[in-house]
């Protein structure tokens, strides 16, 4: 499908006003599943992880995993949400292959958390209240894979099903519509979602890992002529699985409607679906207010019912609130405000905060993290998050650094080694023999040949001009292969040159 | 009572301990009349001759050894086909489940399997338990022992025409809106609904989730208590299963003075619909239970009026929703049509050819009226009236300690008599409902022989969790009949003989 036309993004934000809601589904990472006892594990074996309750065999019933109720709660009490003291499952009813029952347990008119709010900065330091509706339990579907037909549903030869997936706990966060954020829509968009994830992995209710689909965002995007106050017609563009593609496909979204607006066109209420690869949304089920999913009290379920000790319980656990973290962080770490957003921006103050935990310089850490992690992650288009590096590896860089056994060029090398899956830090600075050349034998032959070959440099230095040592280091570290410390290779350079 | 076939349960169970008879002897004697009579009722869509003797050797080892855990160890049962069990197969008396093998025991199996009750086969009922009459199992009707000509009663004709027939002593069935009760009324033998959540329903192939309920059908009330007694109690893996046991049935039906008993007779089910020969046997009981000391009330239930309407929304409404799983995907019949096998082409051809049309009509208004634009007026307002039933039968309950209503308005009709008229065949139902919308106990006990001198029923209910209330008030009526009588009603049936 070919990409629509589009209007100036500027032009567009001019003539329309952007409204915007974000649904956020996130897989919350119990033991067992959301109804039954089966394990809550990515990536095993297809259809490993069933029984007769996820597989919706006749005869099976649901029983509420209490962990799961517990971390709904926890996200509902960090969305300054109210807690249900009756909340109530309903059944979605659809028919669809990857939902084994045909209807999936969900909650409807009683959610578990309801009426909150988040506050959001972005960039100009601007900071939004997003409004948060109602947060509610519900079980994740099975996988369809299709095979043949380029993996699409249509044209395919047939199709699979793995239900591994069936019955894994979720947490729908619905935020009300979000009226005022203009040209910063896109990037709000992405930073609300951020800033979910942030909550839910501080408080290790979720793996939060976005290219697994943990935290998976459906964007609804609807435009209104300056002025007036009917809504537009929405579209919810669904698939978005990265922060990046939150903002790209909001985006995409406000130019592609304002196209058609413009042209006078009507926009079609339905699904979309983001490529992130080509940058477009392709339309896919019409949707209307008429979907008629016949929702209906869950009578296999009792209502879930927290006391007010376990929810104040709860409460007390909560991490620190991510505004406040902030705040304390960039005071801990000196940053200026500049510096500190880039990191925020960047999605990596987790793991800045895990390496300037391991004993690294703030400096130094956002110095590997925002640059050359962050260059890598670039050229290979991929999320930071997705790349093989921990912080205990930047830390490890970083301590041989300081104990002059890498030095930078090396550093990144071993960096990226460790990135292309060779291997730990320690592997694979051995295996390409990155270390350092500490042995004065060897270092001390190098700059003896070194200054032999050039007398002229020689006598500068004996002059007193040690500037000139550069290029005498140069031919040094010609002759190691890069492999020595720039600095001790000097300090053997002037010694040597003066006896 | 001289042959072995015919007496209750409890006097087997005496004598499997005392060792007149072994459980093999008792199971081949079962086994024996099942297979040659089988023919006549169509009782049972399997018998299982191989496990169910293997089962009573196992039971007469623990017997011998003084191990038996239950006291109905080693009495052989036969069970409904709605309930799954891992050896043999499981139809509900559905076409879709044609040769389906549950991978699991229902909650209710497994404990018949604890207490080492051979199981003799699988017995027949309505399509998922839809009828009155067996007339829409997708196996042939079950016939009535008293009339072969006649129904049996449904869902659970299947249960009623093997305990009536004595082709097994006792048997499981289960009661969504008088599917235990209505045919033990029709077969002159006695059927129990306990409490709703007194029983798993882990296994049960759910027809209405929020009425289903399983329960004992045998020839006497003490049976139907020690039946009760194995099958209740607490299970983990049904979220409606009652928690605190209700104590011993069997010490309940053990008592049975009337004396000082309150009985109410609901004003709304005394007069209207009930054939001359009903009315005249329950006006008789009236008077055997005046005489032996008990104390009459007039009980108001104003609003059992709608319990038929509300009924026949609030049961089609969740089957629609239960049944949806079967959809050829991961179980059952599949079905492929012509062209094209789409997945929604395979579902709908598999339902269209695998479903009856009892299910199809339940399913198409069960979706109706879950409709959006449609739910408050019917399935909501169904839940209202639900609620004024409950609210009837607290004062109700404030007044009497049981209430008493003939069990059916007819005795058996002949097959085809109300097949073409739903409305006809869901009358049938009008006295026994009402438990089910209230989630109360009932029980339906033998009350002499009234139209074309075939055997009537009464019904007695008591207030939730107060099974042992209705089970010593039924035991107390079945005395004051017996002793009326001279003999049990069952033992005025004909007897059944292979031409
Ligand atoms: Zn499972």
């Amino acid at each position: 499908m070919a990409k629509a036309e589009l209007m100036d993004f500027d032009e567009a934000i001019e003539k329309y006003e952007v409204v915007i809601g974000l649904e956020v589904h996130v897989e919350l990472n119990t033991n067992t599943k959301m109804f039954c006892g089966c394990a809550n594990e990515f990536g095993d074996q297809p259809n490993t992880n069933v029984c007769p309750v996820c597989l919706g065999l006749p005869g099976a019933l649901p029983v509420v995993n209490g962990k799961a109720v517990e971390y709904s709660i926890a996200i509902g009490l960090a969305l300054n949400c109210s807690i249900a003291s009756d909340g109530r499952f309903a059944r979605k009813n659809y028919f669809y292959p990857d939902l084994s029952k045909n209807f999936q347990t969900s909650q409807y008119d009683e959610p578990i958390a309801f009426e909150g709010q988040l506050e959001v900065p972005v960039a100009s330091g601007k900071v939004y209240n997003v409004a948060i509706e109602r947060a509610h339990m519900e079980e994740d579907a099975g996988k369809l894979s299709h095979v043949g037909g380029a993996g699409r549903i249509q044209g395919a030869e047939y199709s699979l099903v793995d239900f591994n997936r069936a019955g894994v706990p979720l947490v729908e966060i619905v935020t009300k519509p979000i009226f005022d954020s203009g040209s910063e829509a896109p990037e709000l968009a992405s930073a609300y979602v951020r800033q979910i994830r942030e909550i839910v992995k501080a408080m290790d209710v979720s793996d939060a890992r976005m290219e697994r689909g943990n935290v998976r965002c459906d964007a609804n995007v609807s435009l209104r002529p300056k002025g007036q106050e009917k809504l537009g017609t929405r579209t919810e563009t669904k698939n978005v699985n990265s922060l990046r593609s939150v903002e790209n496909a909001v985006r995409y979204e406000i130019q592609r409607q304002a196209a058609i607006l413009a042209a006078g066109g009507e926009i079609t209420q339905e699904t979309r679906h983001w490529h992130e690869d080509k940058k477009y949304t392709s339309a896919g089920r019409p949707k209307s207010d008429a979907d008629d999913y016949r929702y209906f009290p869950e009578p296999d379920l009792v209502p879930v019912q927290p006391t007010e000790e376990l929810i104040e319980e709860i409460r007390t656990r909560l991490p620190e609130n991510p505004a406040s973290r902030r705040a304390r962080l960039q005071q801990e770490w000196a940053l200026s405000d500049n510096e500190f957003r880039d990191i925020v921006n960047s999605d990596l103050l987790d793991e800045i905060d895990s390496t300037v935990s391991l004993g690294v310089s703030a400096q130094s850490a956002k110095k590997w993290w925002t640059g050359e992690i962050a260059r890598i992650a670039n050229v290979e288009g991929k999320e930071i998050s997705e790349l093989s590096v921990t912080p205990e590896d930047v830390a490890e860089i970083e301590k041989m650094i300081t104990d002059g056994k890498l030095n930078d060029r090396l550093a990144r090398e071993a960096l990226s080694g460790v990135i292309a899956g060779e291997g730990s830090v320690a592997e694979v600075v051995s295996a390409k023999g990155l270390e350092v050349v500490s042995d004065d034998g060897a270092l001390t032959a190098a700059v003896d040949k070194a200054l032999a070959e050039q007398p002229d440099v020689l006598e500068k230095i004996r002059a007193g001009k040690e500037q000139a040592a550069g290029a005498i280091i140069g031919s040094v570290m010609k002759e190691m292969r890069g492999q020595a410390d720039a600095g001790r290779v000097r300090e053997l350079i002037l010694e040597r040159a003066k006896s | 009572m001289s042959e072995l076939h015919k007496k209750p349960a409890s006097e087997l169970a005496q004598m499997l301990r005392s060792g007149e008879v072994t459980s093999v002897q008792l199971t081949e004697l079962f086994l024996d009349r099942a297979e040659k009579l089988n023919p006549l009722t169509n009782s049972f869509l399997r018998i299982n001759r191989e496990t169910a003797i293997e089962q009573a050797k196992h039971a007469d080892e623990l017997i011998a050894a003084g191990k038996a855990p239950s006291v109905l160890t080693g009495v052989p049962i036969a069970v409904k086909d709605n309930l799954t069990t891992t050896d043999a197969i499981t139809t509900a008396g559905s076409k879709i489940l044609e040769n389906y093998l549950p991978q699991y025991d229902s909650t209710v199996v497994s404990k018949l399997r604890a207490a080492a009750m051979p199981i003799l086969g699988k017995t027949n009922l309505d399509e998922f338990a839809m009828g009155s009459s067996t007339e829409f199992s997708a196996y042939g009707p079950s016939k009535n022992p008293w009339d072969l000509e006649r129904i049996p009663g449904g869902s659970g004709g299947g249960s009623s025409s093997a305990v009536s027939g004595f082709l097994a002593p006792i048997a499981i069935g289960s009661d969504t809106g008088g599917s235990i009760r209505f045919p033990a009324a029709v077969t002159g033998s006695v059927g129990a609904k306990p409490t709703y959540g007194a029983v798993s329903r882990y296994g049960l192939i759910a027809l209405a989730s929020s009425l289903d309920q399983v329960g004992p059908v045998t020839n006497d009330v003490l049976d139907a208590a020690l039946l009760q007694d194995v099958i209740a109690g607490h299970d983990p893996m049904d979220s409606t299963s009652l928690v605190d046991s209700l104590g011993q049935m069997a010490d309940f039906a053990s008592k049975t003075d009337v004396k000082g008993l309150r009985v109410g007779v609901i004003k709304q089910l005394a007069s209207d619909g009930f054939h001359p020969g009903i009315k005249a046997r329950f006006d008789e009981s009236i008077q055997l239970l005046v005489d032996a000391g008990a104390e009459i009330v007039e009980v108001d239930c104003p609003s059992f009026e709608y319990a038929v309407s509300a009924y026949y929304l609030i049961l089609p409404a969740e089957a629609s929703s239960n049944l949806a799983r079967f959809d050829a995907v991961r179980f059952g019949q599949r079905v492929l049509p012509e062209g094209n096998p789409t997945i929604e082409r395979v579902m709908a051809a598999t339902r269209e050819a695998g479903f009856g049309p009892e299910v199809k009509r339940r399913i198409i208004l069960g979706t109706y009226a879950l409709s959006s634009g449609y739910y408050d007026a019917y399935y909501g307002s169904a839940q209202k009236v639900r609620t004024l039933i409950q609210q009837d039968f607290e004062k109700a309950f404030a007044a009497a300690d049981v209430l008493i209503s003939p069990t059916a308005p007819t005795t058996a009709f002949k097959f085809g008599e109300k097949l073409d008229d739903p409305l006809a065949m869901y009358l049938n139902d009008v006295a026994t409902i009402p438990a089910n919308l209230a989630g109360i106990p009932g029980i339906s006990v033998p009350n002499g022989l009234a139209e074309n001198d075939l055997p009537s029923g009464l019904q007695i209910l008591a207030a939730a969790k107060n099974d042992g209330v209705m089970y010593s008030a039924a035991a107390g009526i079945e005395k004051l009949h017996n002793d009326k009588w001279g003999k049990r009603m069952i033992d005025f049936a004909p007897e059944l003989e292979v031409n």
